[in-house]
């Protein structure tokens, strides 16, 4: 973008923003909205604190399990949907409704089969992240070249090798695409699952301190956490870019 | 090579005795479209042979690709019904994998039949050469044009040491200097391979340009309307062949054959 002939930069919009915070902030019209220097200077204080040391370390671990198992039980299941009809008879109409469905109605339910710890965070994580993943797993499995199957299995390829040296590969844009938007879904689900469950990691932290009307230590957890989704989130496109390549061309 | 060439002449005289395929009663049917009826083919030892009218089904059904639903495929006179070592198969679009590099594109063949990557890359380097792509083994395939895609095809099923090569409308993705280029190759490749080459085309001028027999097929059933087996003498230089008295007329003779069935 360019602005009277200079070239602004990616992030001056964001500069923007944090100015007209920083104004509203102290005109001291609403009491949530403390101004933006505030906010940062609690984000300073808050990382140093103890109780949100250990609660970062609570959520990234609940955080990473359930992704981990949601792309470790996503990617098969995609592609045993993209490959065998049947299981996508099967299967198909409940993931369909599962990735569209207000799922943090389910959230009280996975309290209950799990109860009030870190158990029920991981369910949620994966319970939000995983639909996504399927359902791009079984579009890229969908999408590969029928002769490049064929290929494989004129050379006499073994189902392993079939999987393992074709369609892994043909299918990775977009099995990337489909954990790039699992993981911001993972993160509404770890925050969701600690937000109703309420006595672990981040979700007691943002109790505390909206129960106590702490607003610039409220925001400070909040533009954390967007931060961290958006690392992540932006670590998943550098590697979609990599393997961009060759999606156009196969 | 040598001996290549002393194995070509044999077959030239006893050509029924010594099929490398033999296709026996063949169908096949697509929903209520029959596709093929009844096919009985053989394929000489050493011989190209491509059918006439687009019929990639039966050239499926030889390489194992896709059953038949009735008829059987023999090679070296074994019964097959999946594919198998003694066949290679030449895609119409390539199928080549486009994370790979040309050299291991070529080897891959080999690489699924678990031989050592020392080996196989090898093997992969000298046919790359062969097929004249030297100095392109660490090449992309969307770096390459349509027609040394081809070719790394090409390679990778000369890679695999098949008797048979099954080649699908090979060129019809390719364009016009570098198909009658590889045409060229082809007739070169067959003299010093030893291996049979059966390929689908739908250019009459190709199909007589570069093989010992044509077999055409007629349309919706599919039937071996006619075999024709050109004399033309392919030793010299290969822009001699257009201009060869047999070439001009077995082309106007199949013209004038499937003229029937178009429109």
């Amino acid at each position: 973008m360019t602005l009277f002939g200079y070239r602004v930069p990616m992030m001056a919009s964001l500069l923007v923003w944090c100015v007209l915070w920083e104004i509203v902030g102290r005109l001291d019209l609403m009491f949530i909205l403390p101004p933006f220097s505030d906010v940062l200077a609690a984000t300073v204080d808050l990382v140093q604190l103890p109780s949100w040391q250990s609660a970062t370390v609570t959520t990234l671990r609940a955080f990473l399990i359930g992704m981990l198992l949601a792309i470790a039980a996503g990617i098969p299941l995609g592609m045993l949907m993209g490959r065998a009809k049947i299981a996508d008879d099967l299967l198909g109409m409940w993931v369909n409704i599962f990735s569209s469905a207000p799922l943090s109605a389910i959230v009280p339910v996975l309290m209950i089969l799990f109860g009030f710890g870190e158990n029920t965070i991981i369910a949620a994580v994966f319970l939000f992240a995983i639909w996504i993943i399927v359902l791009d797993t079984r579009a890229g499995v969908r999408h590969i070249s029928p002769s490049l199957i064929e290929m494989a299995r004129s050379y006499g390829a073994s189902q392993p090798a079939l999987y393992g040296k074709i369609i892994v590969w043909a299918a990775l844009p977009e099995i990337l695409a489909g954990i790039r938007l699992g993981l911001i879904r993972g993160v509404k689900g770890v925050v969701i699952g600690q937000l109703l469950v309420a006595i672990v990691g981040y979700g007691a932290l943002f109790e505390t301190f909206s129960r106590n009307f702490r607003m610039p230590q409220f925001w400070a957890l909040t533009i954390i956490l967007f931060a961290f989704a958006l690392v992540v989130s932006a670590l998943i496109e550098w590697a979609e870019a990599k393997v961009e390549f060759y999606a156009g061309v196969r | 090579m040598r001996a290549a060439a002393i194995r070509n002449e044999t077959v030239m005289t006893e050509p029924a005795v010594d099929a490398i395929v033999e296709v026996r009663g063949i169908s096949k049917s697509y929903g209520s479209v029959e596709a093929l009826r009844d096919i009985d083919l053989d394929f000489p030892r050493g011989k190209l042979g491509p059918s006439g009218s687009g019929k990639t089904t039966l050239l499926k059904i030889i390489a194992g690709l896709i059953g038949a639903d009735g008829g059987t495929v023999s090679v070296n006179g074994k019964k097959v019904s999946a594919p198998g070592p003694e066949r290679a198969f030449v895609f119409q679009d390539f199928a080549l994998l486009p994370w790979a590099t040309v050299l291991r594109n070529v080897a891959f063949g080999l690489e699924l039949r678990g031989t050592s990557k020392e080996e196989r890359e090898t093997t992969a380097r000298r046919y790359i050469k062969d097929v004249g792509l030297a100095g392109f083994e660490d090449k992309y395939p969307h770096e390459l044009s349509g027609g040394m895609r081809q070719r790394v095809g090409l390679a990778r099923a000369l890679c695999v040491d098949a008797d048979v090569l099954l080649l699908d409308e090979p060129f019809s993705a390719v364009d016009e200097q570098n198909r009658r280029k590889f045409q060229e190759d082809l007739i070169r490749l067959r003299t010093n391979q030893n291996k049979t080459f059966i390929f689908v085309t739908h250019s009459i001028e190709e199909a007589v340009y570069i093989s010992d027999r044509i077999v055409l097929l007629s349309p919706r059933p599919g039937r071996v309307s006619r075999i024709i087996e050109p004399q033309i003498d392919r030793s010299g230089d290969p822009d001699r062949i257009h201009r060869d008295r047999h070439y001009l007329d077995t082309v106007e003779e199949i013209w004038q054959g499937l003229k029937q069935y178009v429109e």
